[in-house]
């Protein structure tokens, strides 16, 4: 399946303290992140939900830069079209005619109930948090009342003819507006009667045959319905009358999405051109209540059709089919100049995907629905730092490991002597045992595995190889023992207190004598392996752990966070070392801070006890603990002046913190045993040009 | 008349009429615009001329409406002054004297009694110290009056005056710089300013070029020097605040223009389209492409019928609310560069130079009007940055104007110089010229001059080329066609130099060449070299005969700033002074010879006779920039000035263009007069609708009236009053300059009476003067027959004896002035 197994091998020197390695610059990951399909965004904890078109959930947290806390993998099948929340529970529809409710503690699906109305186009809960309505093919507006633990079908509001494309509740929950095929139907719920059946008009010329689709109406709380249309219109309609009072042509193809405002004084629009566009409810002469909507700016981040957009408080977010999830912040919602009030665009997971067995040389990445094992390839000789290296052994794809069943694979590892490969799906997890002869590659599947290994929500084999760690439910994690051909459980490490919620991230240490484990709390927990129990809990901070590992010599916990700060925590000593005292407080290089990426690995450097390895998808990073920490006023990214200096001056401007940008968009990097860098690329032009052509535009000049 | 002798140099005639935005009068009936020194009316309908707003002394730098009186204009002037007319009769009313060079004016409904003006308080203009003043109009009778009450609404401002503007009804200005933008509320006092960025991703430039602003919403469109047109909401917050983005322009949009209800934003620039932009739905837009060059300024009437741009190509288009060009008004084009030299047709008397590309354009100084173009390169151009296209680079008339050379070129910065020589002859029939030969290697290089030779039986053309030759060129009969056409007849040269310049005696009998630094004469009867001047060092620059009198000298200026005069007679060198004469021009009228020299960032004047080396006239400091192209241009009547100094221009006019593409030329104060009080004479209704239409039905009345005149003469016999000339002022002064009806009615009637003897009598003559009043109120056009009728008759009243009244009569009289004489305009409509 490899089309372009790249892999160059490169010298790299980056400057004196950063040392040299050997680079894998491996191009055959690839990658594909799908596309957003909906977005629902919940004022009340600021989170926000994105379905993606294989149908998985991700969770992002708004206010901590929007890190992607929890992710649900999605199945075969199983499209998403509506996302909506409900108080704090998250229901989504799609065209396979069910409803979905999931369990995001567990970061699963909790259950799903058949509509029975064909498939499903939108799913729209009311403000009350009582009912919830689903537009289906057939149709019919049904209505199912939200229940403590499930919901419960209630009844149809009037059949119409052809299917419900939009669905809006009006914020009183008395009134629905549904938009379909030409028309917008408006309903009352008591009744559940159609009050006013408002035409759309259908596009001129030889659009004037093709049906006009209303893909998105916004029903307001001064019963003003607002519609975005196949002809490319966003209008605006009374409901009482039923009359249009103002139309906007704000694009030649579809208006895909809409999204108001908390305060409802502001609309935007996503179209299948690519571009956002805002509509602000302003008042047309100064210090008069005499308001109007007005069409203000427009937002072109996307290449593709946005399907979603959500206004959050503070910025617009949209998606669409360019897979990428794009936050453009309102300048004048934010008092001052911040990380948060900088465009941020999210292209990659904020897990690994990729997890490297480092003594047997192979790379095991995780697609949706399969595994691939790589090994690297082999260069001959030395070469001149920063020059390319001829190949001696190409790299080599040694597997392709499909997953049983409809599910997606929620996380995978492979053991650090490549021997052993585990992953877990959320209804079950799968251990393989590789065997590897000269040239033939087999696998076995070890079948008797210990029952409390049902799903795991992260998985991570010991630096030995001998034990495997399982993130389970309920903050838990199982070990078990590997040996030849089975496994036996060991221990399961839980913790007293705290939360229940998935463990995104487990790290051993290499002396096999700590566990620790992050979850979306914020909690980290460490175990002792020897006495398997719990050794102490990291002081709870703000923002979530991106990234985290023990160092092998020390044994301190180094945790990267999602607001980018760095902690280092002394594990025997249950304490911040001093070094992570000193970085809180002389405090972090604004560059640093406002980078818009969170960390996705740490690695240590085994030669070199004080550098850390750190990358996020722009550029890893080697912090040099041993000397002294950039101040506000130094230039922080300054490798390029470093070397133009003469070798005595380079002492007094170097700092700790040693920027390589080299790379495209980066998905790992990680230290083999033989010091050699395994850098996983993934350049964004690459997965560009996987998409479908977009909409052809007319370009100036062109 | 005492004779004031001041000459100064005065913006008349092909000025600039695209420097300001036009106005368009509220009856949309007139169309407004700085030219030069003056303000130009023209009429919409027959984009005539109408008349000049005269009477500052530096060129006008803005123009509105007086926003109290819609028949008033105020406009501002670089030389420091407001003044307001009264348009329509081209009256200036008053005189404001601000005292600093004034760069725009804004008026306000709201602000009444208060002007606002950019002025530059810096001492020069380059330091950028630009401020938006307030200036109280102060309320006084006198004509001229010092507005000294300044105060600062802003410093610090763009000098374009499109980038500042009052926004609804007054209630803010709105004014940008750069890349900011500033909104000053005057009930708040307080101003708002938003910037935006240097650059975005997209390498956009930012920087505002114009805004415009919502007639009745808060609404401000700005437009950038990369296109895009925003529109800018909710700016009385700091953070707020919120615009869209409209982008259609390729290039930096130069204005915008809301229609006065609101419902459309005009923009326009570089591409020369009209865009018309819906305000509710801006996706919405008309186009009005082609207009010509590109658009410099748009505006709109206050009924928004008509819209007017002004283009870079000295050309206002006047434009109907529907998208229709309904009127053009050309002035003089000057792209950037006149590459011919400035001529005059000695037909047209008119002045002739490149205009539109490919074309020479033939310009009426006298009338300021455009008359036609004479398209000589006969290719399609393409408006297309970077293009090599032929461009006519030189043209030369003979004496008597029937034959036209031209020489067009392309290829100037390469090396494959492509150019032709062509010949032109006068068609008497369609009165315009007529190609006759087109000589395609008439030179093996570059042509540097031609003439014409100056006698009146050989018509000659001489060429002198970058190849060291000249080429004389004769007419041949070609005995097939029985059509003269023109080949070479000689070719000469000198020593294989380069010849720069040729020139033709007086009499045409001798041709002087120069070669470099040698100056060779010839005689064109029998192509003999008669001799050799040499007077080095340096080149010779330029070459002049005398005329007239002086036609035995002939002048030349060198590089190395010598101008010398040779004595043809006695060949040998008269005189010479040094001097760095970057023109030499000589007046086919007279012997005068005028010479520009530069020097140190000025330009002298010096105008002598070649005979004797002191000048008829100097002026230091012209202008500032050096002046390669100077003519003069003939009177159309001889001027009698008997002042020494300003005798020179008693037969022709001398114009010169400068660098900067501005025409000046030069006038007495006497002219000046002369001509301000011949523009009080005319009338603006009778010039109003010279339409067909009125020329058929203006002789039909006129014809008419005579008629009526004639039948009624002997009962117009009672001798008419000496009042009649204060009538006659009074019908003539607009109504709003005029004292209050009450109290000029009882003047009025007095003025009747006190004339006549008898009653009866008195009666009589009043009736004629109801009369006549009553036939202007009917028709404004019949006005002019009328008052020719009425000023007849006060002539002939002139020597008439006024009878004396007796006390009774007086008493009479008095009782009579009490009645009614409601009676009478029944009499009045009765009358046949």
């Amino acid at each position: 399946m490899v089309k372009h197994p790249k892999e160059s091998e490169k010298h790299t020197k980056r400057g004196s303290a950063m040392g040299e390695f050997k680079v894998h610059r491996v191009r055959f990951f690839e990658y594909m992140p799908s596309g957003i399909r909906a977005l629902a965004f919940n004022q009340q904890n600021e989170r926000m939900a994105a379905a993606k078109m294989d149908g998985s959930v991700e969770i992002f947290h708004c206010s901590d830069r929007f890190f992607q806390e929890k992710i649900i993998p999605g199945r075969q099948q199983a499209g998403i079209e509506g996302l909506s929340w409900v108080g704090e529970r998250l229901f989504s529809a799609g065209l396979n005619g069910v409803i979905t409710e999931y369990d995001l503690t567990n970061q699963r699906v909790k259950y799903t109930i058949d509509a029975y109305g064909g498939p499903i186009w939108a799913i729209t809960g009311n403000q009350q948090g009582t009912h919830l309505a689903v537009g289906c093919e057939d149709g019919t507006v049904k209505l199912f009342e939200v229940n403590e633990d499930k919901i419960q079908f209630e009844r149809n509001l009037d059949r119409q003819k052809g299917r419900i494309i939009s669905l809006s509740w009006h914020p009183s929950g008395s009134k629905i507006a549904a938009g379909m095929m030409d028309m917008i139907q408006v309903f009352n719920v008591e009744t559940g009667h159609s009050i006013h059946r408002i035409l759309v008009d259908r596009g001129f010329g030889t659009s004037r045959g093709k049906e006009c689709v209303v893909w998105s109406v916004v029903y307001l709380s001064d019963g003003t319905i607002i519609s975005g249309d196949s002809v490319g219109m966003v209008k605006l309609w009374r409901d009482d009358t039923g009359t249009l009072i103002k139309s906007h042509n704000i694009t030649k193809s579809d208006v895909l999405s809409l999204s108001v405002s908390q305060n409802e004084d502001s609309i935007v629009a996503g179209t299948s051109e690519g571009f956002v566009v805002q509509f602000q409810f302003l008042s047309m002469v100064l210090e008069n209540n005499d308001k109007d909507w007005v069409r203000t700016r427009t937002f072109r981040n996307h290449t593709h059709d946005v399907r979603a957009v959500a206004e959050i408080t503070t910025a617009v977010a949209s998606g669409g089919m360019d897979t990428q999830l794009v936050v453009r912040p309102f300048l004048d919602k934010h008092e001052v100049k911040s990380s948060a009030s900088k465009l941020r665009k999210i292209q990659f997971p904020h897990r690994s995907l990729v997890s490297c067995a480092r003594k047997a040389g192979t790379l095991l990445f995780q697609y949706p629905g399969h595994l691939e094992l790589w090994r690297l390839g082999e260069s001959e000789g030395e070469g001149i730092p920063g020059s390319s290296l001829l190949l001696k052994r190409k790299p080599e794809k040694l597997l392709h490991l499909k997953v049983k069943g409809e599910d997606h694979i929620r996380c995978s590892a492979v053991s650090s002597c490549g021997e052993w490969i585990a992953y877990s799906t959320t209804s079950s997890l799968r251990l393989y045992k590789l065997h590897c002869d000269s040239n033939n590659v087999s696998i076995t599947k070890i079948s008797k595995l210990p029952k409390v290994l049902g799903s795991a929500s992260q998985l991570c084999f010991s630096s030995d190889s001998s034990h495997l760690f399982s993130a389970s439910t309920q903050s838990s994690v199982h070990m078990v023992s590997l040996s030849q051909s089975e496994c036996k459980f060991v221990a399961t490490f839980k913790t007293k207190s705290g939360s229940h919620q998935a463990i995104h991230l487990l790290t051993a240490s290499e002396d096999g004598k700590w566990l620790a484990s992050a979850n979306i709390d914020n909690e980290v927990h460490i175990y002792n392996l020897q006495t398997r129990k719990a050794h102490c809990t990291v002081p709870i901070y703000s923002s979530a752990v991106s990234a985290m590992a023990i160092h092998p010599t020390t044994n301190c916990l180094f945790m990267v966070h999602a607001d980018q700060q760095i902690f280092e925590f002394s594990i025997e000593q249950k304490e911040y070392t001093d070094w992570s005292r000193l970085v809180q407080r002389q405090g972090l290089h604004k560059i640093w801070l406002e980078r818009d990426t969170p960390c996705l690995n740490v690695t240590f450097n085994q030669k070199n006890p004080s550098h850390v390895i750190l990358h996020d998808m722009y550029m890893f990073c080697i912090i040099d603990q041993s000397q002294p920490l950039p101040d506000s006023k130094s230039q922080f990214l300054n490798q390029l002046t470093l070397r133009s200096l003469p070798e005595e001056q380079r002492k007094s401007y170097s700092h700790a913190f040693k920027v390589c940008k080299t790379f495209k968009e980066l998905l790992c990097v990680d230290v083999m045993c033989d010091q050699s860098l395994v850098v996983v690329e993934r350049p964004l032009e690459d997965i560009t040009a996987q998409l479908p052509a977009p909409i052809k535009q007319k370009k100036f000049a062109t | 008349m005492v004779e004031k002798s001041d000459i100064r140099v005065v913006r008349c005639g092909g000025s600039k009429i695209n420097f300001r935005p036009p106005i368009i009068s509220h009856d949309s009936r007139f169309v407004l615009c700085v030219s030069g020194d003056s303000v130009k009316v023209y009429s919409t309908r027959t984009e005539e001329w109408l008349h000049n707003l005269q009477g500052h002394n530096n060129q006008v730098t803005g123009i509105a409406f007086n926003p109290a009186n819609q028949l008033q204009v105020y406009s501002c002037s670089a030389d420091g002054t407001v003044k307001l007319w009264d348009f329509i009769d081209g009256i200036l009313i008053k005189t404001f004297v601000i005292g600093y060079p004034l760069y725009s004016l804004y008026v306000s409904e709201k602000h009444e009694g208060v002007i606002f003006l950019i002025v530059s308080m810096g001492t020069e203009s380059n330091n950028e110290s630009f401020q938006l003043v307030a200036v109280h109009l102060p309320k006084s009778a006198e004509q001229e009056v010092e507005a000294k009450e300044l105060s600062t609404v802003a410093s610090k401002i763009s000098p374009n005056p499109s980038c500042t503007t009052f926004g609804r009804g007054g209630e803010f200005i709105a004014f940008s710089r750069l890349l900011q933008l500033n909104v000053y509320f005057f009930r708040k006092q307080k101003t708002y300013s938003f910037s935006l960025k240097a650059t975005d991703k997209k390498a956009a430039k930012n920087a505002f070029t114009c805004i415009a602003c919502h007639p009745t919403d808060d609404c401000i469109a700005s437009g950038h020097e990369d296109g895009k047109i925003r529109l800018w909401r909710n700016f009385n917050h700091k953070k707020e605040y919120t615009y869209s983005t409209k982008h259609w322009h390729h290039d930096a949009v130069n204005h915008l223009c809301f229609t006065p209800e609101g419902s459309n934003l005009l923009s326009g620039g570089i591409e020369s389209v009209l865009v018309q932009w819906q305000y509710g739905d801006m996706s919405k837009k008309e186009f009005l492409p082609r207009l010509g060059g590109s658009i410099s300024h748009v505006s709109a009437s206050a009924d928004g019928q008509l819209f007017c741009t002004a283009h870079s190509d000295n050309k206002i288009s006047i434009i109907e609310s529907s998208f229709k060009v309904s009127g053009l008004i050309q002035g003089l084009v000057r792209g950037d560069a006149v590459s011919t030299d400035l001529m005059i047709d000695p037909r047209s008397k008119a002045l002739v130079l490149n205009g539109k590309p490919g074309h020479l354009q033939f310009y009426s100084l006298l009338r300021d009007k455009h008359l036609y173009n004479l398209d000589i390169v006969q290719q399609e151009y393409i408006y297309e940055a970077g293009l090599d296209q032929f461009e006519v680079v030189k043209a030369v008339f003979d004496v008597k104007g029937s034959w036209l050379a031209t020489v067009e070129e392309r290829g100037q910065k390469t090396s494959d110089l492509e150019f032709f020589l062509k010949l032109w002859a006068f068609d008497e029939t369609t009165q315009s010229f007529v190609l006759n030969t087109t000589v395609t290697e008439a030179h093996s290089e570059r042509i540097t001059s031609m003439c014409f030779s100056s006698s009146d039986e050989t018509t000659m053309l001489v060429t002198t080329a970058q190849d060291g030759q000249f080429k004389a060129w004769c007419q041949t009969a070609d005995a097939q066609q029985a059509q003269n056409y023109w080949s070479c007849d000689f070719v000469g040269s000198y020593h294989n130099l380069k010849p720069k310049n040729c020139c033709f005696s007086a009499d045409g009998s001798i041709l002087a060449v120069s070669f470099q630094e040698v100056l060779t004469l010839w005689s064109p009867e029998s192509w003999e070299l008669l001799t050799t001047l040499c007077q080095p060092p340096g080149e010779i620059r330029d070459l002049c005969f005398g005329r007239l009198s002086c036609s035995k000298y002939l002048l030349s200026t060198t590089t190395k700033n010598l101008l010398c005069c040779w004595n043809l007679l006695t060949c040998a060198l008269e005189w010479s002074t040094s001097v760095d004469v970057s023109r030499l021009q000589s007046d086919p009228l007279s012997e005068n010879v005028a010479a520009f020299s530069f020097e140190s960032k000025h330009t002298d004047l010096f105008v002598f006779k070649p005979s004797e080396p002191r000048p008829l006239f100097s002026q230091r400091n012209v202008c500032s920039e050096k002046v390669d192209r100077a003519v003069f241009v003939p009177r159309e009547e001889p001027f009698n000035s008997c002042d020494e100094s300003c005798q020179w221009l008693n037969r022709s006019q001398l114009y010169f263009l400068t660098q900067n593409m501005d025409l000046l030329t030069f006038s007495s104060a006497t002219e000046e007069d002369r001509m301000l009080s011949s523009s009080k004479r005319l009338l603006i209704d009778e010039s109003v609708a010279v339409t067909p239409f009125y020329l058929l039905l203006g002789k039909h009345r006129k014809q008419q009236h005579k008629l009526n005149t004639e039948t009624q003469a002997p009962a117009d016999k009672p001798p008419h009053t000496q009042g009649s000339a204060a009538i006659k002022q009074l019908l003539h002064t607009p109504a709003h300059v005029l004292p209050a009806a009450s109290v000029l009615c009882s003047m009025f009637v007095r003025s009747l009476l006190i004339s006549n003897s008898g009653v009866r009598e008195e009666m009589d003559s009043s009736e004629q003067e109801m009369d006549s009043e009553k036939e202007e109120e009917e028709s404004e056009e019949e006005m002019e027959a009328c008052d020719g009728h009425q000023e007849l008759r006060a002539q002939g009243s002139v020597d008439e004896q006024k009878p004396k009244l007796s006390k009774a009569q007086e008493r009479e009289l008095k009782r009579l002035r009490k009645t009614d004489f409601s009676w009478m305009t029944c009499l009045v409509d009765s009358k046949p």
